[in-house]
């Protein structure tokens, strides 16, 4: 351990530097380089501020494995009208429609280009010459269903530079190390168009002020609301440390609308108590459909979507009798749809039931060679997370696949086992409510990736991030931008650099986990009118006590304003959870004040937002979207034109 | 202007080991850490110091940038270390 030493670069928190764009990008993950390049593509002038480094940020900063709802790959045999809708219905219909026909009609465009900047999505080495899951005209290579082949498999490693790269060729300018802090709109009122922000060097400190004509918001989704670790605060959470739904504060502070934020899961991954993901035995993502044996070397049996046990390994990989197409397992915590439902082993508690021995095992031994070093090898090797930690660790402490079983730690693809009220937004949580632009409520101001509400994925963000890129530029094109408003920008300043002003008080590590205290015990596995209105009061509480909030340094000054972010998000959520006034099974959401499920009048959006005179509820009927083929190619004439989608 | 300090973190994880024998303080590893857990050495070529460990989130892009092979190793936490065993062995106890 070092003692502390002096700060090694300049500080600059006492200087301001103005910069004037057309669209300013916040966030450089997958939809953030995407959105760059899809506003560079219009002729925009392009601004990019990433809090991280660009090369390597964000969710699949350092891989991904699967590219999926790639529906007009040249293999596939479903349509993007299609899997939307089995996206839509498979949520019974809390998805976002807008979003995802998005992603299926264009994520396929986004892997092309990756390929063009460098990255790897064939077999061009042919490694796999010959297996179920290749097409030899192509080189692609598919996961899940190989009949119909929309999901491919993929050499995630080489993404994030090839974003990185596309984002440069492109002529973004990438300014990293920077964390947008805050919005500026027009005449400083909430609710008015988005001109602006604001942000902070994390190394310097230096204060940036940017004129923009429209900013697209590519900060991905809330995290450590429920769940923080002390002392090892980089796994608090699944997702990246530095992801903490910033954007989702800034817009909340300016009047931004979010809807399905009710919606929570008990934790899945996260700190110390669960193993990193895909690094255990498991039959899912990653490591689907690999054979689970138990204690004894029994085989855990692979059922279809009607119980009917499967004899063989390449069964798996097919839809069920009469089932045209399936999306994943049936384990998947966000995906208990019959109709699109794949093949999945038998639940544990089931099998345990059977007499089946604890633990359990993944089996790469006896699966047919191709899967095993598709699965050991291409996708644990190319999965987020997986190359230097599991993949290369693994192999150096002489783990082999062709003899050796891992053990598994939970039930389905879990690595841990978490209480009820340790609450996470996993699979496809709320978010940013958009428009056929993916232009969110606040004029100006788009949104792309994981910002957005039921959104999650790679092909996704880079799909969605292309889009809101183009329709911003476009909107830049047609809008002029406008003075800012000073008394906005000093305020702003205020607020962000009063934690430097101080020489003793309360520690962000202190204050993130008093946060999660009150979402644990207010806002939980059941929730009740009295107990969210505690929980506000507790929050109240903790803004008080967070005015102590110090730092010394601009290291530490980002630490406390991602934590007072993670605080305005958690009454975000609490306002959220307030204006559902029914419970919900898709949403696992449950009150103990309105405890019938999913009553139909309650069958739509919810949305909250603020205005001058405090928090306001509404909602969006669930369909608001209107027709998926019509609206988005009356949006995209464009695109279209130049051959894409 | 009072002195600006970097203070460690109150880690339970020790995350990093740099070599500084094999290291050549190139500070590519900082340059890519997405949570600026390192910090330069004042000493020009010197290994870089990492000041935060406990915001580590474990993905390695410092060690898959690293030019230098053995220069700086990912540790995984004690709690995490996974079990395998040969297939073989796992049987019916008699
Ligand atoms: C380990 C792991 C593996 C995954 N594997 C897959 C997979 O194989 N296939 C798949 O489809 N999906 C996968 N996902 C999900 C997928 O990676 C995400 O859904 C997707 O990357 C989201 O993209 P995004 O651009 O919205 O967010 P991110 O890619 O996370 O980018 C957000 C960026 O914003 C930056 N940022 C945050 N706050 C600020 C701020 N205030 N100012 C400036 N910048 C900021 C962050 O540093 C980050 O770079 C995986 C996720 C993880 C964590
Ligand atoms: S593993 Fe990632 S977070 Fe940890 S030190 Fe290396 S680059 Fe930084």
């Amino acid at each position: 351990m070092h003692d502390a030493v002096e700060w090694p670069y300049p500080v600059e928190w006492d200087k301001t530097e103005e910069i004037d764009t057309d669209v300013l990008v916040i966030g450089g993950g997958a939809s953030g380089c995407f959105a760059a390049m899809g506003a560079a593509s219009r002729g925009a002038r392009v601004v990019l501020w990433e809090k991280a480094a660009t090369m390597t940020s964000g969710a699949m900063g350092s891989g991904c494995d699967h590219w999926e709802m790639a529906a007009t790959n040249p293999c596939s045999h479903v349509t993007p009208e299609e899997l939307a809708d089995a996206m839509i219905r498979g949520h019974r219909g809390y998805n976002n429609g807008i979003s995802h026909y998005i992603e299926a009609r264009e994520s396929y465009d986004r892997l092309l280009d990756l390929e063009r900047y460098g990255a790897k999505i064939r077999d061009t080495d042919d490694e796999f010459k010959g297996a179920d899951f290749r097409d030899d005209e192509t080189k692609f290579m598919f996961a899940y269903d190989y009949v119909n082949r929309f999901t491919l498999r993929v050499w995630g490693t080489t993404f994030k530079r090839a974003m990185y790269r596309g984002a440069k060729i492109m002529r973004a300018q990438v300014v990293d190390r920077t964390m947008g802090a805050g919005l500026l709109t027009e005449g400083g009122r909430m609710g008015a168009r988005v001109v602006g922000a604001v942000a902070i060097n994390g190394r310097t400190g230096k204060f940036t002020v940017c004129r923009a004509k429209a900013v697209v918001f590519c900060m991905s989704r809330p995290t450590r609301l429920w769940l923080f670790a002390p002392g090892a605060t980089g796994i608090s959470e699944f997702r990246p440390p530095q992801c903490t739904g910033d954007g989702h504060a800034m817009a909340w502070r300016v009047g931004g609308s979010f809807t399905m934020l009710e919606k929570s899961l008990r934790g899945e991954w996260s700190g110390l108590r669960s193993f990193p993901p895909y690094s255990t035995g498991n039959n899912h993502n990653t490591w689907y459909a690999c054979t689970m044996i138990d204690a004894e070397g029994r085989q855990i049996p692979w059922l279809d979507r009607d119980g009917n046990e499967l004899k063989t390994v390449a069964e798996r990989y097919r839809p069920a009798p009469g089932q045209k197409f399936y999306m994943k397992g049936g384990g998947e915590p966000d995906f208990p749809f019959y109709e699109f439902q794949g093949p999945e082993t038998m639940p544990v508690e089931e099998a345990v039931k059977r007499g089946y021995k604890l633990p359990f095992y993944a089996d790469l031994t006896s699966m047919p060679e191709t899967e095993r070093r598709v699965i050991w090898g291409m996708m644990v090797g190319n999965e987020g997370k997986t190359r230097t930690p599991v993949y290369a660790a693994y192999n150096k402490a002489g783990f082999d696949p062709s003899r050796d079983a891992l053990q598994s730690y939970g039930d389905g693809w879990r690595s841990g086992q978490f209480l009820p009220q340790e609450r996470q937004f996993f699979g496809i949580p709320g978010g940013m409510v958009n428009d056929w632009r993916l232009m969110t409520n606040l004029e100006g101001l788009f949104a792309a990736g994981d910002v957005l509400f039921a959104s999650d994925c790679v092909g996704h963000a880079a799909a969605t991030g292309h889009y809101a890129g183009r329709h911003a530029a476009d909107y830049a094109a047609a809008h002029g931008s406008v003075a800012l408003h000073q008394p906005q920008v000093e305020a702003e300043r205020a607020r962000l650099f009063g934690p430097l002003k101080r020489h003793s008080g309360l520690s962000w590590q202190a204050l993130a986990e008093a946060i999660t205290r009150v979402m644990q015990n207010y806002c939980g596995a059941v929730k009740s009118d009295d107990l969210l209105h505690e929980g506000l009061r507790g929050l109240e509480d903790l803004k008080e006590a967070s005015k102590s909030l110090v730092a010394r340094n601009p290291h530490d000054l980002l630490r406390a304003q991602e934590t007072l972010n993670v605080l305005t998000n958690a009454e975000l959520v609490i306002h959220s959870c307030l204006a559902r006034k029914a419970s919900s099974h898709q949403l696992q959401f449950v009150r103990l004040d309105y405890p019938e499920m999913d009553p139909p009048e309650w069958h739509r959006f919810v949305t909250v937002w603020k205005d001058e005179s405090g928090v306001r509820n509404g909602s969006l009927p669930i369909d608001y979207y209107g027709s998926l083929t019509e609206n988005y190619e009356r949006h995209n004439q464009d695109y279209i034109r130049q051959g894409r989608a | 202007m009072t002195r600006v300090l970097a203070i460690p973190d109150q880690a339970i994880v020790d995350p990093i080991t740099i070599f500084p024998e094999v290291c050549t303080g190139c500070n590519l590893c900082l340059h890519v850490c997405p949570v600026d857990l390192f910090l330069p050495n004042a000493e020009k070529g010197g290994p870089p110091l990492v000041l935060y460990p406990g915001e580590c989130w474990y993905e390695g892009s410092c060690v898959d940038i690293c030019p230098e092979p053995g220069a700086i190793v990912l540790n995984r936490p004690p709690a995490m270390r996974v079990n395998w065993k040969p297939r073989a062995e796992c049987r019916p106890r008699s």
